[in-house]
């Protein structure tokens, strides 16, 4: 296990950094200096030259890297051009609206996913099952940003149920916050549940057709039986690998559904630093989106060597 | 055939017709506005009905269909022609170190949040159809190297490859002339998806405002600008999300029944 787990540190590393040199060097190919885009056209050349010094923006680019880099470690993200505050404290602010939006979303995915997956895989070919086929076939091709739009247009606008965007804030108790973040979640999960009761269908399927189900029947329990007792735990691998897949995509999917609520999370900040310029913020940001999505993998990959150890064995 | 494929192929075909006959006929002009008769509901002469602009929904889908088909098939290709000879490289140099180079690469690029880098990649360098292509295609590179490798490996180690070798044939030429024809069935399975995923990647990139720019028409563009119409003209909203989901669920069909068609060992295992 120790081998298997330094093996995949390391390459968790080697990902991070090339993960961190392309976002630098994306960022710096891109046109338009921040400095000019700060002060405007007219600007004199001694303030402008005077503000890319205090940016930083004139020492070379290589100890732009190094020193971008080595500032992530430490948990300091550099400072915001256009608000001078540290980028850390803004995505500290913007993570209590993601990450609980994110797991919100995934909670939901695997509540409906599961209980759908197992009654098609328990039902295999009966009406039951296609049925719930042919509505994760549905699930998978609806763009999610769309569903919200449905979703606010049913449960906001006509019902009024829930607001139909912004975020009530933690300040107003955990049951307001949530309650705005219920249909961003609702929205971003759909889809997400649908390819995730395949997944579990599927991975039940194969299951079902192994050789110690046939024992665990001969042993007298009933289908049912043996397909809780030993049909899940077995099945468990691709749904895991799934879920950890799923974060990031809920991570990123948050992005376009933050938009549609206008909710004050990630995704809006790296818009809105796109369109000022504030390159130091969508640097930062994306690459701790990315971080979190390797780490994520990462953690998978150890937790199926955990369960499995045959996987440990063949890498 | 199954039905799941002519179902699936019916529904993606009738989108496509349409995207087609965009070029030489459409009901209304797209590009014309006529504010008298903006926010219709369907009817008789606009069958969709009309946005805020008074434009023809129904003429805007069949155009912005264009955009849409255009960018996902686009991107696709981008994945194809640099995953595909990547794969067959890394099968043909299997346990080698360009096999390894790719494959780790390969998993970097899996392991980037592909809608964040595309959102990047736009942004940087400019909203636009080009660009959305580009960075719709850049992952799609990965999902065909990984497929075309995963496949060539398990063909590397049959008689008929080891023939050729022996015949005196290159790594190249065996790639060309013996793998490549005895996977394609896997790869048209796995283009007919990766379609489906480009016209939503399309889609929710247009909708952020960074794919195509007006006054091109695109689903995705649609649906943006429905987004403050909703609760007056729920139809402006309702249309594109209804082509594209149609068409997603078309190609995602027909991949379902080509698999099932082309692939016969699945079917045996599947019943």
């Amino acid at each position: 296990m120790w081998r298997y787990t330094l093996k995949r540190l390391l390459s968790l590393i080697i990902s991070l950094a090339v993960a961190s040199l392309v976002i630098f060097a994306v960022i710096e190919v891109a046109p338009g200096d921040p400095a000019s885009f700060m002060l405007g056209i007219s600007a004199q050349p001694e303030t402008l030259a005077a503000l890319r010094t205090e940016l930083g923006l004139d020492v070379p680019k290589v100890q732009r890297y190094l020193t971008w880099v080595t500032g992530m470690l430490t948990g300091d993200f550099g400072t915001s051009y256009t608000y001078r505050i540290p980028v850390a404290d803004m995505v500290a602010q913007r993570l209590w609206v993601s990450l609980p939006l994110a797991l919100y979303a995934l909670t939901l995915s695997t509540l409906i996913a599961f209980p759908a997956g197992i009654y098609a895989a328990a039902r295999r070919g009966r009406p039951g099952d296609m049925g719930v086929m042919g509505a994760t076939q549905l699930g998978v091709a609806i763009p999610n940003f769309w569903f919200a739009m449905m979703l606010v247009l049913l449960f906001a606008i006509k019902l009024r149920w829930f607001s139909a965007g912004g975020f009530a804030g933690w300040d107003e108790g955990p049951f307001a916050a949530m309650r705005s973040l219920t249909l961003p979640a609702i929205a971003l999960a759909l889809p997400q549940a649908a390819i995730l009761a395949r997944v579990m269908r599927s991975a039940l399927l194969d299951v079902l057709g192994e050789d110690f189900m046939r024992t665990a029947r001969a042993k007298g329990l009933t289908a049912r039986q043996a397909l809780w007792r030993h049909g899940l735990r077995n099945a468990m691998i691709p749904v895991l690998t799934i879920i950890g897949l799923q974060f990031s995509f809920l991570l990123a999917g948050g992005i376009i559904i933050e938009q549609v609520f206008y909710l004050p999370g990630l995704g809006r900040l790296i818009f809105q630093s796109i369109s000022a310029r504030d390159l130091i913020v969508v640097e930062s940001v994306t690459m701790l989106l990315v971080f979190a999505v390797i780490f994520v993998n990462f953690c998978v990959d150890l937790a199926y060597a955990a369960v499995d150890p045959r996987l440990r064995a063949r890498t | 055939m199954s039905r799941t494929l002519i179902f699936g192929a019916l529904l993606a075909g009738i989108f496509i017709t349409a995207a087609l006959v965009s070029f030489v006929w459409t009901p209304f002009d797209p590009a014309v506005l006529d504010i008298p008769a903006r926010l219709q509901p369907p009817n008789g002469t606009h069958l969709l009905g009309t946005d805020h602009f008074g434009r023809d929904i129904a003429s805007l889908i069949m155009v912005g269909a264009r955009t849409s088909i255009a960018v996902a098939l686009l991107a696709v290709g981008i994945g194809m022609s640099l995953g595909i000879p990547l794969g067959l490289w890394a099968a043909a140099r299997r346990g080698s170190l360009v096999d390894e180079v790719i494959m780790r690469g390969n998993d970097l690029v899996f392991a980037f949040p592909s809608l964040v880098i595309a959102i990047l990649i736009t942004a940087v360098f400019g909203a636009g159809a080009v660009n959305a292509i580009i960075a719709i295609g850049i992952f799609n590179i990965p999902v065909f190297a990984r497929i075309t490798r995963g496949a060539a490996l398990s063909l590397w180690e049959r008689d008929f490859i080891l023939a050729a070798r022996v015949s005196g044939k290159s790594g190249l030429r065996i790639s060309v002339e013996h793998i490549l024809p005895n996977i394609t069935n896997l790869l048209i399975v796995q283009t007919t998806i990766q379609f489906s995923l480009g016209i939503l990647a399309e889609a929710a990139l247009s909708y952020v405002g960074l794919g195509a720019q007006p006054p091109t028409p695109s689903w995705g563009r649609m649906l943006a600008d429905a987004q403050t119409m909703v609760s007056i003209a729920p139809h402006m909203a309702l249309m594109p999300g209804f082509a594209i989901i149609l068409t997603v669920l078309g190609l995602n069909l027909m991949g379902d029944g080509l698999r099932d068609l082309l692939d016969p060992r699945l079917r045996v295992t599947r019943t």
